[in-house]
């Protein structure tokens, strides 16, 4: 695995100066990008990933680190291969029959893509919040404990009892929900669904949990509670959020990569991106000029 | 640019004129959705005037089966004729001629009934059934034997009708051609003294067929139906719904999976017949399985059902979200799982709904259940799915060919046990999926 000594500090040139600017810092690792993809104490490790959906190309020789206990958020314009950037990280793309996937993608220095990886046992390593809410068709409790249920991670009654009020407790919902656990899952309001769905995901007491655009189906008041909750759950989790808010990003990430037409343009530290960004095309963005 | 500024600005309507213009087609608009709703209400009261009709003509021709004329006669057991030796020797009580029996009581009741062909005439008013009703009584209790029994016997079928049309106020010219002079009087003479009676028919629904219309009856048709349909359902519905959930959720996209993809929808509209040629050469001609059984009729049908239910399997296992199976990959659930705890549960009603439409058709099948024997003239009511049997429409179809008038009345009465039988299957059905609908 390619790493770099240590990462080193970006001299940014002038806006007008950049468009064709070659990162100096790491060009073997990621020539197309500004600025460092690699992160200490990284827990998953891309390096040249590619993806073709049919013919189209879709991700283009993308580089990047998640480290533990971060939050990184992925921000672009639509279709620019954030979101496919994040299912390749559980494999979630496996189900898309015109979907190739190539490139390296380690997950604590282990192959996800390799023969003998189980991608059960990486979902349940990786977990996956979903743009829209999705809870099962079945009850509160049910919706909770299926994922503990499935890996075997309860003895008994009272062990798969902990970990539902547990993980509702994590995902801030069990004081909403503690009378009503036989409810279903689908009659909660939103934002409710989509923190059972948090507490659904971190019940299986994942490594990596992945949010596709978690709050883009939420109310602002919905919305500032799943973000609260995602700061909190960054101590004990990376954390990986594909985002169409730039304020959102601003306020739940420590660092941000900007993807633009399927490669990464820049990656930083998230105030870094947002107030002195490198490249011209992250400054467009971020400056709302397109996007 | 500025020309074409110009030509756009030209095209500019005016706020007055597009109203206008909007307004001259909404008239036209509302006509033509008026006139959708008229051609709508049409079609849908001819539907209904149809269904009217032919409910109409088949209660109205079939009502009058589920009732039966009896006689009472006062029957004497005459312990000489029985059982001459007295050994009660059940042989030879079974062997006995009953018919003397009824005989003797009919000329105590009309003994000016003297000539030879006067007597045949008087015997012909009581069905031929009539005996067994006899053996059976003394079979199962001989101490009868030396008594006299007032008993409630069968008319002919010929009498029968005449009667019913009698006692709806009509003449009985019209069905009344094979009743003689005398016979007429003597039923007139046993109505008067209160010794005819209409009954319920409960021959009908409990006997198989018979060349006596008294005697025919649709349970053999009904159950051979049932076992059939049995065997249909427990092979056509879980093997549709392994082949529907294989193809959608594991079959990987080839040549070879579009192959069988375009045989099932094709199989789906294979006439029926054919299938019955294929039952014949394949489970009769090589398995060797017997004859007019329902097994092998179900056999058949499940070929014919099969696309069907795998059709629509299908297409409940397509309608299900893809969010649900997201979030079932996304906390690590297998493939299989994902299917079974999810997919299923969720595609349930839609396959359930396609198994309805599936075993209702094969209800009404009857062309290639004529190929593999269920057409025959079968007396006794099968006792299980090897044993010979016919289905309820071949059962229609075997009676509305029959010459006896007595069969047509019951020819309309089986196609309304035929529909029951479809409405109580189909309640069953619609009550097992609002149970496993789960809308939320």
């Amino acid at each position: 695995m390619l790493r770099m000594e240590k990462p080193q500090d970006v001299v940014a040139p002038p806006a007008d100066a950049v468009p064709a600017a070659t990162p100096v810092e790491a060009p073997r690792i990621a020539p197309d990008t500004v600025g460092d993809v690699t992160a200490r104490d990284a827990v998953i490790c891309v390096r040249g990933a590619n993806v073709h959906y049919g013919d189209k190309h879709a991700l283009i020789n993308v580089s990047l680190d998640v480290a533990r206990n971060e939050v990184i958020a992925l921000i672009g314009p639509s279709g620019c291969g954030k979101s496919t950037f994040l299912r390749c990280l559980n494999r979630m793309n496996d189900t898309i029959e015109s979907a190739r996937v190539t490139g390296d993608f380690r997950l604590d220095g282990q192959d996800m893509y390799a023969r003998d990886t189980d991608v059960v046992m990486l979902r349940a390593r990786v977990g996956m919040v979903f743009q829209k809410p999705n809870p099962f068709p079945k009850s509160i409790y049910e919706n909770v404990a299926y994922g503990a249920r499935i890996h075997g991670l309860a003895a008994n009654r009272a062990e798969l009892d902990d970990i539902v009020y547990g993980s509702l407790e994590r995902a801030g919902l069990i004081d909403e929900v503690k009378d009503r656990l036989d409810d279903p899952g689908t009659g909660l309001s939103g934002g409710q669904q989509q923190r059972l769905c948090i507490a659904r995901t971190i019940a299986v007491n994942p490594e990596v949990i992945l949010m596709d655009e978690p709050c883009s189906a939420l109310d602002p008041i919905a919305t500032a509670r799943i973000e609260d909750l995602i700061d909190e759950l960054s101590e004990k989790y990376a954390i990986a959020i594909v985002t169409h808010s730039m304020q959102q990003a601003a306020r739940v990430s420590s660092r941000t990569a900007y993807f633009h037409l399927g490669r990464i343009i820049e990656v930083g530290p998230t105030d870094k991106i947002f107030t002195n960004p490198s490249h011209k095309l992250t400054e467009d963005y971020v400056t709302g000029r397109f996007g | 640019m500025m020309a074409n500024d110009g030509d756009r600005n030209r095209h500019q309507l005016s706020p007055e004129e597009t109203r206008r213009r909007v307004n001259a087609g909404l008239r036209r608009r509302y006509r033509s959705e008026q006139l959708f709703r008229f051609y709508g209400i049409c079609s849908v009261s001819l539907g209904v005037v149809f269904l009217l009709v032919l409910f109409g003509t088949i209660i109205g021709n079939g009502y009058s089966a589920f009732q039966q004329s009896f006689v009472r006669l006062d029957i004497h057991f005459d312990a000489e004729l029985v059982d001459p030796d007295g050994a009660r020797d059940p042989e030879v009580l079974s062997a006995a001629d009953y018919s003397l029996l009824v005989k003797s009581a009919l000329r105590e009741i009309v003994p000016e009934a003297g000539s030879r062909a006067e007597r045949r005439e008087l015997n012909g008013l009581v069905s031929a059934g009539a005996v067994f009703e006899l053996r059976e009584t003394v079979m199962a209790d001989a101490r009868i034997l030396g008594q006299t029994r007032s008993m409630w016997l069968p008319l002919a079928s010929e009498m029968d009708l005449w009667i019913k049309a009698r006692s709806a106020g009509e003449s009985g010219e019209d069905v009344g051609g094979r009743i003689s002079a005398n016979q007429r009087a003597w039923l007139e003479r046993l109505q008067a003294d209160d010794r005819i009676e209409l009954q319920f028919n409960k021959a009908f629904f409990s006997n198989g067929d018979s060349r006596e219309p008294e005697l025919a009856g649709v349970w053999g048709a009904t159950k051979g139906s049932f076992f059939m349909l049995l065997v249909t359902l427990l092979l056509s519905f879980p093997l549709g719904v392994a082949a529907a959930i294989y193809l959608e959720e594991f079959a990987r996209r080839s040549w070879w999976v579009d192959v069988v993809e375009v045989n099932i929808n094709n199989l789906a509209a294979v006439p029926s017949i054919v299938f019955g040629l294929l039952g014949l050469a394949v489970f009769i001609n090589f398995f060797g399985l017997p004859r007019s059984a329902p097994l092998v009729g179900g056999l058949v049908l499940t070929l014919m059902t099969l696309p069907v239910v795998i059709i629509a399997s299908r297409a409940a296992i397509k309608a299900v979200p893809p969010s649900v199976r997201e979030a079932a990959l996304g906390i690590g659930a297998s493939q299989m799982q994902m299917v079974f705890h999810h997919v299923l549960p969720l595609a349930l009603p839609g396959m359930l709904t396609g198994a309805i439409i599936g075993m209702a058709r094969a209800l009404g099948e009857s062309a290639p259940l004529l190929m593999i024997g269920m057409v025959a003239f079968i007396v006794d009511v099968p006792s299980g799915p090897m044993s010979p049997s016919t289905a309820l429409p071949v059962q229609i179809y075997l009676w509305a060919d029959s010459p006896e008038r007595a069969f047509v009345e019951r020819t309309s009465a089986a196609i309304m046990v035929l529909l029951a039988f479809l409405l109580v299957m189909n309640a069953t059905a619609v009550w097992l999926r609002s149970r496993f609908e789960r809308r939320w």
